[in-house]
């Protein structure tokens, strides 16, 4: 008899893909200014760590939240004890204005509503427990976040069906798009039970338009299926056209409390806006009783620390604190991507234009030898072992088109990351000669001008 | 909402619409009287006492004292924020070294420091729930099954059979031997499931056991050992309770057994282990699963990306659990203490002829309440049960929620109130008992 599970020798934990191997090379060999100058830098990881200044600022000048004590009074005990499935009141209090807040107050949150989570890794994969069957069938737009692999179909027995989308339109979903993939799933035999988005979206940075996501809702009323929103770079978007919750369009189009609105749910976590990957803060948010109930009951496999619901509760019911960090993270955010930007550019690299998240697509396309996966895995080995940069390849958050790649920009100081454009810029130097340079630029600035007049559309 | 059931039951998993994860169970009703009711000596003298949960609250001054003369440990403090940084943007599924290093020296130091374990074996969960439930992902598929002896804590039901699908074959117990499990009750046990066409993966024990505060014996250890590898399962050894073992004998855990038998095959053994009770720290949610095989090790550390400990907690856990004079001191003075509870209880009761099942471990005691039985059934432990709550306001959990062959067992919890409350708890449990049994007589 088989010792062990199917999921243990299966290898839906997608951990052999590139997006994962990467990383281990890095850890290898990782990059230091000092100890290790010609590493390889980390720019796979979408990690932010421009802020810390600011919450270390906040504890230093919060000492009685820091010591668990309320009223001087030690709060140790209660805290310590603390394992109710329903998370600590004050806390989800906080992180319900605190989302509110992000999206500059239009959507009110409901805290009852909210299931915490360990982290969204736990939130997607509980969704998908509390959504689908064995067998059963999501689709996402592609390129999406190499972890949903893991997190929507391992032990969950959930297949994931790719909506596809293309740089002819900067990758935005279309409703062709949309009805192919449902209708490639029906050819599997899949059942469709919903959609899934990352809004703002992980690899691309860019933030879904009203139009895009009206389809969206037009698309799951008529099917009569879940949709869920993963927002967790909601507190990333720096710069204009703003950010639009889910909540935001159900509400314009008078949906809010509708029967569609009882299948959308949203993903959030602490881990990129507020850079606490470590703390484990992840959340669901539904209009569907049925559906927080359940997750709640499940939240008990993944509950978040006591110890961190109370520091944080203490830190995102300080409205100052959070309306000046987001301000000044976003601030931050912006200044790294421009850098990155104008890095790239000199190169002769162009990237997709991007209002949010903590990296860019980049467009790699014309350095490959051939317009094949064959070539980007080539590239790629070449960014990862000669040029010594980490960056993810397309094809590992399952995009169609091979050549693009996501470069992680506010996971490094500034130093290292001015470091990492020279190599780049040095590589591609390297690589081609200068009239055939020239000639690319030309090409490139020419059709960035007529892409920049379609952008300014969205 | 609104919204019709039959419309859910279409549009959720079966999962989220079951009701699998076990929670409309008698277990929790007891839970509700209290949320509803709950004892304060000085705001609510008669309400219900809470005496269903599992906790344990003597040696919180201990870790207390200990957080405040470590400001470093926490990395809010302004000795510690230096750390604030790294801690904070960790999130590696392998855990803080310092954290599993520390996890691994104090698993060693709650067995005696009878075995040692290795800190690349501590894979991290979503507290020992996280860890069951990761265990059956990990060694079975949806529909098959491991072995538990009966009484056994209610939610593995839930644990490893909602969401990961694992059936449990009860191995029936009972108090002619002091529940203690036999080879022909668990070939028994096997047999029947192979009839049912039921797949046995696996022989799931809690030691020391929840309900029963009792310890297995090497003896026993060896033959489970011996029946496992027979049958080519796996044993999977619940040791949450390792550090409440107040008096002799001494603990023998499963990492002692293996080590003195070289015919066991390895792939085979898996440790749950946990802080919530030996420390008292539910709310950290610090579970582990420390198996000796090294697929299960490899692919449970990619679950634990569903449920790692905080980072905030692993640094705090690692500097407090690496303190080699504090480890030393709580340990002996948690048993102690525990030690002293479960006397004045079990002597409490004895003053009104009720007899606990001799224990020596775990944060409860099973209670004999049998003679109080109008008949030897579920129903009348559940109405005496009922009487418990409603009337002498004592929350107190039914044998029959443990899955108890033999009714008129309660399991009663002494570890998370303080001395004060015990006496008010012993004092109504002696009343009660004693107005039952002038009914009963009076009947008779």
């Amino acid at each position: 008899m088989k010792l062990l599970s199917r999921k243990t020798t299966c290898n839906s934990h997608g951990q052999d893909s590139s997006y994962f191997l990467g990383w281990q090379e890095y850890e290898k060999n990782a990059y230091d200014e000092v100890l290790n100058p010609t590493g390889i830098i980390q720019m796979g990881l979408a990690e932010n760590q421009l802020s810390f200044d600011l919450l270390e600022s906040w504890l230093a000048k919060n000492p009685e939240a820091v010591g668990f004590k309320r009223d001087g009074e030690s709060i140790f005990r209660e805290m310590a004890l603390f394992q109710d499935y329903h998370g600590l009141p004050i806390f989800k209090n906080a992180l319900a204005e605190f989302m509110a807040e992000i999206r500059g107050n239009k959507v009110r949150f409901d805290p009852n509503k909210l299931v915490l989570t360990a982290g969204a890794t736990s939130a997607n994969e509980t969704l998908m427990f509390c959504l689908a069957e064995p067998g059963e069938a999501f689709l996402l737009p592609t390129p999406y976040y190499p972890g949903f692999d893991r997190d929507l179909k391992w032990r969950t027995g959930v297949e994931i069906v790719p909506i596809q989308c293309s740089s002819s339109n900067s990758f935005q979903i279309t409703e062709s798009a949309l009805e192919k993939a449902y209708r490639l799933a029906q050819k599997r035999k899949l059942k469709v039970k919903g959609v899934l988005i990352t809004n703002p979206s992980n690899p691309l940075g860019t933030t879904m338009n009203l139009i895009e996501l009206n389809l969206l809702i037009s698309f799951v009323a008529a099917k009569g299926i879940h949709l869920i929103s993963d927002e967790i770079y909601s507190g990333t978007v720096f710069n204009s056209p703003g950010f639009i919750s889910i909540t935001e369009a159900l509400m314009d189009r008078n949906l809010h409390g509708s029967e569609v609105s009882n299948r959308v749910h949203i993903v959030y976590s602490l881990s990129k806006d507020l850079g606490l990957p470590g703390f484990r803060v992840g959340a669901i948010y539904s209009n569907n009783d049925t559906v927080v109930a359940a997750a709640t009951k499940m939240s008990s496999f993944g509950l978040v620390s006591s110890q961190t619901q109370y520091l944080l509760s203490a830190m995102l019911s300080d409205k100052n604190f959070t309306s000046n960090y987001a301000t000044e993270n976003q601030k931050r955010l912006k200044k790294r991507h421009d850098m990155l930007v104008s890095g790239l550019q000199e190169a002769g690299i162009g990237c997709l234009k991007s209002n949010a998240g903590l990296f860019c697509w980049v467009d790699m396309r014309h350095l490959l030898s051939s317009k094949t996966f064959g070539a980007e895995k080539e590239l790629w080995k070449k960014m990862l072992y000669q040029v010594g940069l980490n960056i993810s390849p397309g094809s590992s958050c399952h995009c169609t088109e091979p050549g693009w790649f996501r470069v992680c920009f506010a996971n490094m100081s500034e130093e290292t990351l001015n470091h990492s454009m020279q190599r780049i810029k040095d590589f591609v130097d390297s690589t081609t000669d200068v009239v055939s340079r020239r000639h690319r630029l030309v090409v490139r600035n020419s059709r960035r001008r007529s892409s920049h007049d379609r952008d300014s559309e969205r | 909402m609104g919204f019709t059931s039959s419309n859910q039951h279409h549009l959720l998993s079966k999962i989220a619409t079951n009701d699998r994860h076990g929670e409309n169970s008698p277990y929790f009703d007891g839970w509700k009287a209290y949320d509803s009711d709950p004892f304060s000596p000085t705001h609510n003298p008669h309400g219900v006492i809470q005496m269903g949960l599992a906790e344990n609250l003597l040696c919180f001054d201990l870790i207390q004292d200990w957080i405040k003369k470590n400001p470093k440990a926490s990395i809010c403090s302004r000795e510690g924020v230096d750390g604030f940084k790294d801690i904070a943007i960790f999130q590696d599924y392998h855990g803080l070294p310092d954290f599993r290093k520390a996890v691994a020296k104090f698993m060693g130091r709650v067995r005696g420091g009878r075995v040692t374990f290795n800190p690349d074996r501590i894979v991290m969960s979503g507290g020992a729930t996280g860890a069951n439930e990761v265990i059956a992902f990990c060694l079975a598929d949806p529909g098959d099954a491991f072995l538990v002896p009966t009484p056994y804590y209610p939610a593995f039901d839930r644990d490893l059979g909602w969401r990961a699908g694992v059936q449990l074959v009860p191995v029936a117990c009972d108090s002619s031997n002091d529940f203690k499990i036999t080879e022909a009750a668990l070939e028994a046990a096997y047999e029947q499931a192979q009839d049912a066409n039921i797949k046995v993966k696996g022989l799931l024990i809690t030691n020391p056991s929840n309900p029963l505060g009792t310890i297995f014996d090497r003896e026993t250890l060896r033959s489970l050992v011996s029946f496992i590898n027979k049958k080519n399962i796996h044993l999977i050894c619940d040791e949450i309770y390792t550090a409440t073992v107040f008096s002799e004998p001494n603990f023998v855990s499963i990492a002692e057994i293996i080590e003195e038998d070289m015919e066991c095959n390895r792939d085979l053994i898996h440790i749950v282990y946990s802080l919530s009770k030996d420390m008292g720290l539910p709310g950290f949610r610090v579970g582990i699963v420390y198996s000796y095989n090294d697929a299960v090790v490899n692919c449970g550390r990619k679950m634990s990306s569903f449920g790692l400990v905080s980072t905030q907690t692993q640094h705090l856990i690692a500097s407090m659990l690496l303190d080699d004079e504090f480890v030393e001191r709580f340990v002996a003075e948690s048993a102690k203490r525990l030690a002293i509870r479960h006397k004045a209880f079990t002597m409490g009761l004895l003053q009104v002829r009720i007899s606990c099942l001799k224990s020596n471990a775990g944060l409860f005691c099973w209670m004999n309440l049998r003679r109080l039985l109008n008949e030897s059934t579920v129903e009348a432990e559940l109405a005496l049960w009922r009487l418990i709550i409603d009337e002498v306001k004592l929350n107190v959990s039914p044998g029959s929620s443990f899955h108890c062959s033999e009714p008129g067992w309660f399991r009663v919890c002494f570890a998370n109130m303080d001395d004060d409350t015990m006496e008010v708890a012993i004092r109504r449990i002696q009343t009660f008992v004693q107005r039952k049994e002038a009914v009963l007589v009076a009947g008779n």
